[in-house]
């Protein structure tokens, strides 16, 4: 469980690095599965994992020249209150409708990537070191 | 409003803002996957510099949430670390994989880890 537990970690690392997310759609049932915890403790505690995670990839990805720093923390500050909100409402919503809806949610991911453009590579505009 | 911007580029981060700070509270998320395709289709991104700037607001978002979170006693800090910690390695590796690959064959892979997580937490 430990093992798996570090090994879910950085997979969830690899795809926030990759797809720009927090990697939350992987911390959450990677805590429900391995770790036991319940919905609503999975999603508190994949909040944790992503501050660092988020912390470290948007510094790698400023020193790639991919960062737009003014409008990445224009949006995070006028997000403050909407996300206080989102967790109110997950604390009393019932915990069987939040875990479906996050089945739900991880299905539409899953869709996303399954139907995004194939052609994509790496561009010019890729400061590759 | 935001000094020295437009009105409707103000309005349009705070709506991006809106929808990625629900979506976080409530799935435990960072928002990325809002965040993403909204500041290439509304703002003009390249993909690279809307996946770099979406992790600088999530930083701020998910911090906001999990300070809440820890309000209601639900975090669970050492199960956080035990799959933080790894996760800042997989970071690294993430963007530097990146710049360099085509990403069509993670990106199945990704969707297929994603469809069987769904499966098993639906079945609970």
């Amino acid at each position: 469980m430990i093992l798996g537990a570090i090994a879910i970690g950085f997979v969830a690392g690899m795809i926030a690095g990759l797809f720009g997310v927090g990697g939350g759609v992987v911390f959450v049932p990677g805590l429900v599965i391995l770790l036991g915890l319940n919905q609503v403790d999975a999603e508190a505690t994949s909040l944790l994992a992503i501050v660092p995670v988020a912390i470290v990839g948007a510094h790698r990805q400023s020193g790639y020249g991919n960062l737009r720093l003014r409008d990445g923390l224009a949006v995070g500050a006028l997000a403050v209150p909407f996300a206080a909100l989102g967790v109110v409402i997950v604390n009393v919503v019932p915990e069987r409708a939040i875990e479906l809806a996050f089945a739900a949610l991880i299905v539409y991911v899953a869709i996303g990537l399954l139907r995004a453009n194939p052609t994509d590579r790496p561009t010019s505009r890729a400061r590759v070191r | 409003m935001i000094a020295g911007m437009p009105r409707s580029r103000t309005l349009k981060l705070a709506a991006i803002a809106a929808a990625a700070g629900v979506f976080s509270g409530l799935f435990g998320v960072g928002g990325g996957t809002v965040l993403v395709p909204l500041f290439i289709l509304w703002l003009g991104y390249e993909e690279r510099e809307a996946t770099g700037t979406s992790l600088a607001a999530i930083v701020v978002i998910a911090g906001a949430a999990v300070l809440v979170q820890l309000a209601y006693g639900n975090v669970h800090v050492r199960d956080g670390l035990l799959v933080g910690v790894p996760a800042v390695g997989g970071v690294v590796a993430g963007t530097w994989l990146q710049q360099r690959v085509p990403r069509r064959q993670l990106q199945v892979l990704f969707a297929l880890l994603l469809l069987a997580s769904a499966g098993k937490l639906v079945a609970g």
